[in-house]
């Protein structure tokens, strides 16, 4: 392969309660790009996902992230370093705006002032007003706390960021708004991106690689414009057609 | 609660000092009626007449808590009954006389001294229209009458000498009733019940008319009152009690109870104009200052118990919450302690722990363990799972995971239990005054000995006001610590 993978599958299989979630994937992902992880729900695109940062151990196979395996009994500073963010956001409800997006640069004890700092900075990034800053999550809207969730996921400046469907919650418009400040966002901070979504549009729109998962099985790999151009059989070609491509 | 872990270990150790640092009065107890009061009181007289410094333990639950308090050294003395001896203490036993006893309690390191001079034997009593009614004048009489209700303290239906023996020998059918001594006379008064037990030297049988039906076939036994003292009371202070030895006969006492219970005086009084000491007029204390007292004792029995069950029932919760292996134990022995009734939670305290605060300190706080448990665990047990799966993505530790997500959002559940067991403690808490731990009971239990409502609601109605302060102490707090859209009924907008 051509490129620096930052993440690594190899033959990696996993089961619950028997059934097979995923089945001998070996997978490398680019470095400094943004991989998209399409598929149907049930094909396993989750249950990758949370492989990458620990959530889930292999039955077998192996995994290594930052050139390294996980160390899954102190698995707690190597988090630190993967930003993660949800469908469904899961930020916080006791915690305002800011004390959501600044757990974790307390704990690791930055200075106040370079906390308020960088959370001023990526909140403009994506486009919300800093007002926001002591109001509680359920006094937001969908998008907004959508949002907010990216910039809670970014704050230590992680080198990889991990999305599982985050952005699949808000409305057409609303979407491709989030989309826009994403991609500046990873304009101005570049950092390799693992993104996961049933939304093979989404997909081509933000990813340059692209992963399509069924049935835990890859089915195909590779560069997004290369996939575009030669899907590998009628499953790939079926989901670039609904996606208008 | 870390912070509060040694600062409870530092207030009990007070409180155990405390109880040994103080000279060695001699400790005179009472059981909860009456005549054992009012001869408590006499003896404690009599001994503070010879200059002995005297402090008085009244109000003690029944025979074994006594006599537990008075074999561990907890009471000096305390006035007992010669037919509860053989019966309940030195059951089996079958002592023939006063001399055998005296042989057999040596054991326990107790002594007999001399009888007071009545007996105070157990009677059955109803009211002169029943008596009539039915032509009811001997025991023997209630076999033909299956229709009356006897209603009888549980003391006496327990204890082999009263209805089970009683019911054999005289072949009476009837189920019985358990009601408090204390409120018997007025149930009967009220028509509730048609038959009670009742002592032969009770005040109340002349304040109500009642009819003491004959024993005909002689199978209660003697009850003559005497003092039983610890061995190790020093013998110029026993003699001091021997010279009360056959000074009171069944009429006088029971116009010394009749003053009580009839005339409304105080123990205090009455047991001074029998002793005929003279002096000064000794109340044990203005109204408002025995109030702020009892409060006082009763916050600090329930603070203390409050605090440890927090720290013990949230710590033990959030070890245990994650595996049903280990909470299910947990809960089922909070569980088990709030089966049990109070009074006989605090009467198992007694062979462990002794009498006074600290064992109905431990009790409350076996009773405060369950809401504090079962809502600490369903707290924690109940947040959000993507919530978790997030803390958890996010790399926080176990630790942090705990104090800055599962903690903060149980907190409505854990805030809950934490208030309920408050309450139950303050209700609960009224009871320790049978085991001399003091507190709002200690009115309440009197009262009851004295049929005194007035005495009841002087406990009952600052423990309920105390109830209800809790709860919005509770409620201000709640306010402060938890953001109004997560406290308990609010729906996100």
């Amino acid at each position: 392969m051509s490129f620096m993978p930052c993440v690594q599958f190899d033959e990696v299989s996993k089961r619950y309660n028997g059934a097979i979630a995923l089945d001998a994937v070996t997978l490398a992902l680019p470095e400094g790009a943004i991989t998209a992880v399409v598929g149907a729900s049930g094909s396993g695109k989750s249950t990758l996902l949370q492989h990458i940062n620990g959530l889930l151990r292999p039955d077998s196979g192996a995994l290594s992230v930052f050139g390294a395996p996980i160390d899954y009994a102190r698995p707690e500073a190597f988090r630190r370093r993967i930003g993660y963010a949800v469908q469904g956001v899961g930020l916080f409800p006791h915690l305002t705006v800011f004390e959501n997006t600044a757990l974790l640069a307390r704990l690791e004890g930055w200075p106040e002032q370079r906390i308020r700092r960088r959370f001023e900075r990526l909140i403009a990034l994506v486009g919300l007003p800093a007002a926001l800053a002591d109001r509680f999550p359920h006094t937001l809207s969908g998008g907004q706390q959508q949002r907010v969730g990216l910039c809670r996921a970014l704050l230590l400046e992680p080198p990889l960021l991990l999305l599982d469907e985050p952005f699949s919650g808000a409305d057409p418009i609303t979407r491709r708004e989030i989309h826009r400040e994403f991609l500046r966002l990873c304009a101005e901070e570049p950092v390799s991106t693992v993104l996961v979504t049933h939304d093979m549009r989404e997909a081509l729109d933000l990813a340059s690689y692209l992963v399509i998962l069924r049935d835990g099985r890859v089915v195909q790999a590779g560069a997004a414009a290369a996939v575009a151009a030669t899907p590998v059989n009628a499953y790939v070609a079926d989901l670039l057609r609904d996606a208008g491509r | 609660m870390n912070r509060g872990a040694p600062l409870v270990a530092l207030l009990l150790s007070a409180l155990t000092v405390a109880a040994m640092a103080e000279p060695a009065p001699i400790v005179v107890g009472s059981k909860t009626f009456t005549e054992s009061y009012l001869l408590a009181e006499i003896m404690a007289r009599t001994l503070e007449a010879r200059g002995f410094e005297v402090t008085r333990q009244f109000g003690f639950g029944g025979t074994l808590v006594c006599y537990e308090a008075l074999r561990r050294g907890e009471i000096d003395v305390y006035p007992e009954y010669t037919g509860t001896i053989s019966q309940v203490i030195l059951r089996g036993a079958n002592p023939v006389d006063l001399d055998d006893m005296r042989r057999r309690l040596d054991a326990d390191g107790v002594d007999i001294l001399t009888p007071f001079g009545f007996d105070n034997s157990y009677a059955l009593a109803v009211m002169a229209e029943t008596a009539s009614r039915a032509g009811l004048r001997r025991i023997s009489d209630l076999g033909t009458h299956p229709d009356l209700r006897f209603g009888l303290s549980h003391e006496f239906r327990d204890r082999p000498d009263g209805w089970p023996g009683l019911r054999r020998a005289y072949g009476l059918e009837t189920r019985p009733l358990g009601i408090e001594h204390g409120l018997a006379y007025q149930a009967l008064v009220e028509g509730k019940i048609d038959v009670t037990d009742a002592y032969t030297t009770d005040g109340d049988l002349e304040r109500y008319g009642l009819v003491v039906l004959e024993d005909d076939l002689g199978f209660f036994p003697d009850y003559r009152a005497v003092p039983l003292v610890a061995v190790a009371v020093p013998a110029n202070a026993k003699s001091a009690l021997r010279t009360l030895g056959g000074t009171i006969d069944a009429g006088t006492m029971r116009s010394l109870n009749a003053a009580v219970v009839v005339a409304g005086r105080s123990f205090a009084s009455v047991a001074e104009e029998f002793l005929d000491v003279g002096g000064a007029d000794a109340v044990s204390g203005l109204v408002w200052q025995r109030l702020a007292r009892n409060t006082l004792t009763h916050l600090k029995l329930t603070g203390i118990a409050l605090l440890l069950a927090c720290s013990f029932g949230i710590a033990a919760a959030v070890v245990v919450y994650r595996s049903d292996r280990l909470a299910r134990p947990l809960l089922y022995f909070a569980g088990l302690m709030q089966t049990i009734p109070s009074i006989a939670l605090l009467a198992l305290m007694i062979p462990l722990l002794g009498v006074g605060q600290l064992p109905a300190v431990v009790a409350l706080f076996l009773y405060s363990l369950l809401p504090i448990v079962r809502n600490t665990v369903t707290g924690l047990r109940t947040v959000d799972p993507l919530l978790r799966r997030v803390a958890e993505a996010m790399g926080l530790t176990r630790h942090q995971q705990m104090r800055h997500v599962y903690v903060p959002l149980a907190l409505p559940h854990i805030f809950a239990g934490v208030r309920t067991a408050a309450v139950i403690s303050i209700g609960t808490a009224t009871l320790a005054a049978f085991i001399g731990a003091g507190g709002l009971g200690e009115p309440i239990v009197a009262g009851l000995a004295l049929n005194d409502t007035g005495l009841i609601l002087q406990g009952a109605v600052p423990a309920a006001a105390l109830a209800i302060l809790t709860e919005l102490g509770f409620e201000l707090l709640e306010r402060r610590l938890i953001p109004r859209h997560l406290a308990a009924g609010r729906l996100p907008e």
